[in-house]
Formats: C-alpha cells, structure tokens, sequence
C-alpha cells in the first residue's frame, strides 16, 4: 500500500462521477473525427462485402514501403485466379486508414479481364494502412493490407507561388 | 478536352491478354484542400473511367479524391475481335470524355 | 543511403572544386549523379516509362501545340521547323543560351516566346502556363539522352559566372546558399528528403509536390522560399543566369526531359 491508496468515501464519489464521465465520454466518443480511422476502414470494407470478412491470401497489393511523395503513389492489385467464365475475379476495391475518405477505388472486372490485375496511382495523407480486396465469382472476399510510410518533399512553395 | 493518352497494342492475336494504360489530365481536387483564400476548394473530381470493347464494358472503375491528380489506370482485357475500344471518364461538374482506340484482332 | 557519409565528406572536401569545373576534361571522377539516384525507385520507374510518365500528357499537348497555327501571321511552329524530332534535336541541350538580338542570356522557354512573339506574332504565353510548359517539354523531349551542351561563347559564359557567384551566395532567413545543400551536403537527409545534387538535366519535370509540370524557375523559386529569401519573379534575369551556371555544371550529363521528381 502507498500513498496513493484512495479511501472507500473517495472511490465511491470517484466512481459516480465516473459514471456520470463515462456518459459523457461515451457522447464524445460517438462524435467522429472528420479523419477516417481503422473503425471506418472495417465498416467500408464490410460495407463491400456485405458484412463477410475477407480471407487473407490471393490478393498481392504492391506498394512501396517507402513514398518520396504521398501525392501519386503507384499500387499495384494482382489477384491469383485463372479469370475463367467458371473462376474469376469480380471486382477489387482499394481502402486507406487516415485519409479523409477510405475509399480509394473499385474496380469492375470478369472473365473478359484475362488477368485479375489493376495499377494506379493514390495519394496517402500520411503513413499509413492500405488494403486491397477482391471479389471473387463464387461469391468469396479475400486480402491484403499493406504498411506505407510516406515522407514529404523538400523545399515546398505554399500558396504564394 | 482534356488532354488523353491510351497505351494498347494496335494489334494482338485472338485470346490473348493485352495491357492497357490509360492516362488524362485532370486536376482531381479533392474537396479537403484549402485554397489560398483559407476556404476549402470544392471537390472536382472524375467518378468513372470504363472501357468498352464493341459496346460492352470490358472493365470500368469508381474513382475517390484518393486517386492521384492525371489519373492513371492500367488493366487487361482479352482480345476478342477487332473492332473498337471506347474509353469514357465522367466525373464533377459534369466532365465527360471519350476516347476511342482501334484494335486488329488475327486468328488465334 | 549507406554510401552518403563517406560522399559527403569527399563533397565537402571537393566542394567548388570538382563540381564548379566539371565537364573541364579533367582526369577527375565524374562523381556527378542525376537527380533520379536520389528518389525512391517508385518514381523513377515513373520517369522511365513513357506509358507512365504523367509529364508526356504535357508532351503530347505540346505536339499538337507544335501543330496550331497562332498569331497574325497565322502559322504553327511546324510551318518553319517542320518535324520538330528533326528540327529541334539538340536543341534543348545548347540552352540557356546568348541572344544577341536582345543582348542577354535566354533559357528555352523565353527562346519559344521570342518566336511567339517575333515570328508567329502571337501573344505570349505566360510563364508556367500549361502551354508553354507543354512546348518546352515537347522541345526538349528531342534532345533526351543528349549531353548537355551548353555553347562557350562569351555572353553565355559570362552569365554562367554570374550564376555561379549567385549559387555560392547566402540568400534568406536561413542564411544559406545552394552551394552548402548540394554540393557540401548532397546525400543527407532534408526532414526526410535525400538532398540531391541539384543537375537540371531532366526540366520541365512533373513534380508530384506539384501534382503538374513545372519549370526549373518554379523550382529554383521554392529553394529560395525554402530558405526564407524572397524569389525573383519568373523570368528574373538572376534566375535565368542560375539556369545557365547549372547548365554549364551540368556539361555531358544526358538531357533527361521530361522527369518525375517528388
């Protein structure tokens, strides 16, 4: 026991008025900061997959680890499937963490594809997760999510060019 | 019309998978980015890129402000006939674009 | 970079020695290296594919630039220079360069204007403007893989020498010159950002800070805003004698226009 110990009279005001906090926070935390967050990065994905949870595997997202520049960063989403009329990817869908949006981007393929595989560029506000899930014809959700970190260009002009 | 370049084979045999890049200029302004001024400037972005094949889509994207300003977009399709692919970007303030690009398709 | 250490102290060593003189035919190591060893390989693949690359948009307006007829005169660029791969190879690489006509030393950019204005009798294209920037590109797009050439007649070489006096000089809140990042410290670390040894071999460039094409005035201008100085306008004349100092440092290096930088 230290000096630190709290008396009985005291834990109890402390746990009402932690209550009455915990209220409070709860309020607060139900307002959300104008940012995404890991919260919203699983509701979008569940939102594309009708609520399944996507499987790890199949899905290659290629991204560097290290970004000069969070303004155009190259991704790759290569899906393994032989794109058959009987087995092919359906579509693929790009998700960030701390953007202010997490959709990035869906994509609509099938059989006519030939090759499960898309390429762009996106911007990252910040170091963070990107995900990429694929939509397959028998109806199954798979993924994979990927570390960025992305450092800021040297010597920038601001608004005043 | 804003400046457009697609990359694709003008030629491939029947069956075979081609590449294609397609890249245009546009500015895809965000809707979070302040302007000089302090005050957000409003989101202008392209929504859709798709790509048909003789009529049928073949391939098509929804694009979000977290795709980079000049949009490029690189994906496959099977060479099925000859004929021509169409390529239509729409998005804000009513931006729509076609660009068309002739494939010869040979005998597999 | 592992190698950054022992290269910046062989820089500072050689600083104003083997860069300022490079391209002298001395028997000296060529240690000098494009701005694309310093980015990530990511952006360089973008710079090294023409299918990629987001400055051939910019290239390929200037080729139907090249094409329209402008001004009272009525003409395109086409109608005197005809196939801009025949008439304009080289030519981005001999410049800037010295105009006698206006007595002073013009980069490209000015030089298309010159013939804008003179020649098509058209108005001028404004500095940074897409246009311009998009001739440029598709002008020094024939001189890529072209070594620099800066020509070695006076006036030119004169406005090198002011240029690098200007490179050597401190500028700015900061208090610091061009010459102290990249050439004494090119190979560090900037919060985050490989210093590299500022060769102007690959302008116009599409910068990714820029998400757009810009000039190497424009990014002369963010340096010198970088350090708290205030920039010259576009088109200063201590601006163009810096391009033509860097010109000249960058002497046999091959033209690399257009390149991606981040």
């Amino acid at each position: 026991m230290s000096g630190n110990a709290i008396t009985d009279g005291t834990r109890r005001k402390l746990l009402q008025t932690g209550a009455g906090l915990g209220l409070g926070l709860g309020l607060l935390v139900l307002v959300r900061p104008a940012l995404a967050s890991p919260e919203a990065l699983q509701a979008a994905i569940a939102a594309y997959t009708g609520g399944a949870v996507p499987k790890a595997g199949k899905v290659t997202l290629d991204v560097a680890k290290l970004i000069d520049n969070g303004n155009a960063v190259p991704i790759t989403v290569t899906v393994d499937s032989p794109m058959t009329a009987a087995a092919h990817v359906t579509g693929i869908a790009v998700f960030n963490e701390r953007n202010p949006e997490t959709g990035v981007a869906e994509f609509t393929l099938g059989p006519r594809s030939g090759k499960a595989q898309v390429a762009t560029r996106i911007r990252l506000a910040t170091s963070q997760k990107l995900v990429a899930v694929a939509r397959l014809s028998d109806g199954s959700y798979w993924q994979q999510t990927q570390d960025v970190i992305v450092t800021l260009a040297a010597c920038i002009e601001g608004e005043a060019m | 019309m804003a400046r457009a370049l697609i990359h694709m084979p003008a030629t491939a045999r029947q069956g075979e998978t081609i590449e294609i890049r397609a890249l245009i200029g546009h500015a895809m302004e965000t809707g979070h980015r302040p302007g000089a001024d302090g005050k957000v400037v409003a989101r202008d972005i392209i929504r859709t890129f798709a790509c048909s094949y003789n009529g049928a889509t073949v391939f098509d994207a929804a694009l979000h402000p977290a795709i980079s300003a000049n949009p490029y977009i690189a994906f496959f399709t099977v060479a099925t006939e000859s004929g021509t692919l169409e390529f239509t970007w729409r998005g804000d303030n009513g931006f729509a674009q076609t660009e068309r690009m002739p494939i010869t398709v040979s005998a597999a | 970079m592992r190698g950054a250490g022992l290269f910046a102290v062989l820089a500072a060593l050689g600083a104003g020695m083997a860069l300022a003189d490079a391209g002298d035919g001395g028997e000296r190591a060529d240690t000098r290296q494009s701005g694309t060893a310093f980015i990530g390989e990511s952006t360089r693949a973008m710079q090294r594919d023409d299918t990629q690359n987001p400055a051939m948009l910019w290239v390929a307006g200037g080729a139907a630039l090249w094409n329209t007829r402008a001004g009272k005169r009525d003409m395109s660029c086409a109608g005197c220079h005809g196939d801009a791969a025949a008439s304009m190879r080289g030519v981005a690489a001999r410049f800037p360069a010295f105009d006698k006509a206006s007595g002073k030393v013009v980069n490209l950019g000015q030089r298309i204007e010159m013939c804008r204005v003179g020649k098509q009798q058209a108005a001028p294209l404004a500095p940074e403007s897409e246009a311009l920037l998009s001739l440029e590109a598709h002008v020094a797009l024939q001189s890529r893989g072209m070594p620099v050439a800066p020509p070695r007649d006076a006036g030119t070489l004169a406005a090198a020498e002011k240029g690098r006096q200007l490179y050597g000089q401190r500028i700015g809140q900061l208090n610091m010159s061009c010459a102290q990042c990249h050439d004494a410290n090119w190979g560090g670390k900037l919060s985050g950002a490989t210093i590299p040894q500022a060769h102007a071999a690959a302008y116009p460039i599409y910068r990714l800070e820029w998400q757009a094409m810009g000039s190497l005035q424009r990014r002369l201008r963010n340096c010198m805003t970088g350090v708290r100085a205030a920039a010259p306008p576009f088109g200063a004349q201590e601006l163009v004698e810096l391009e033509a100092y860097l010109a000249a440092r960058d002497r046999d290096m091959p033209l690399e226009t257009p390149g991606v930088r981040p």
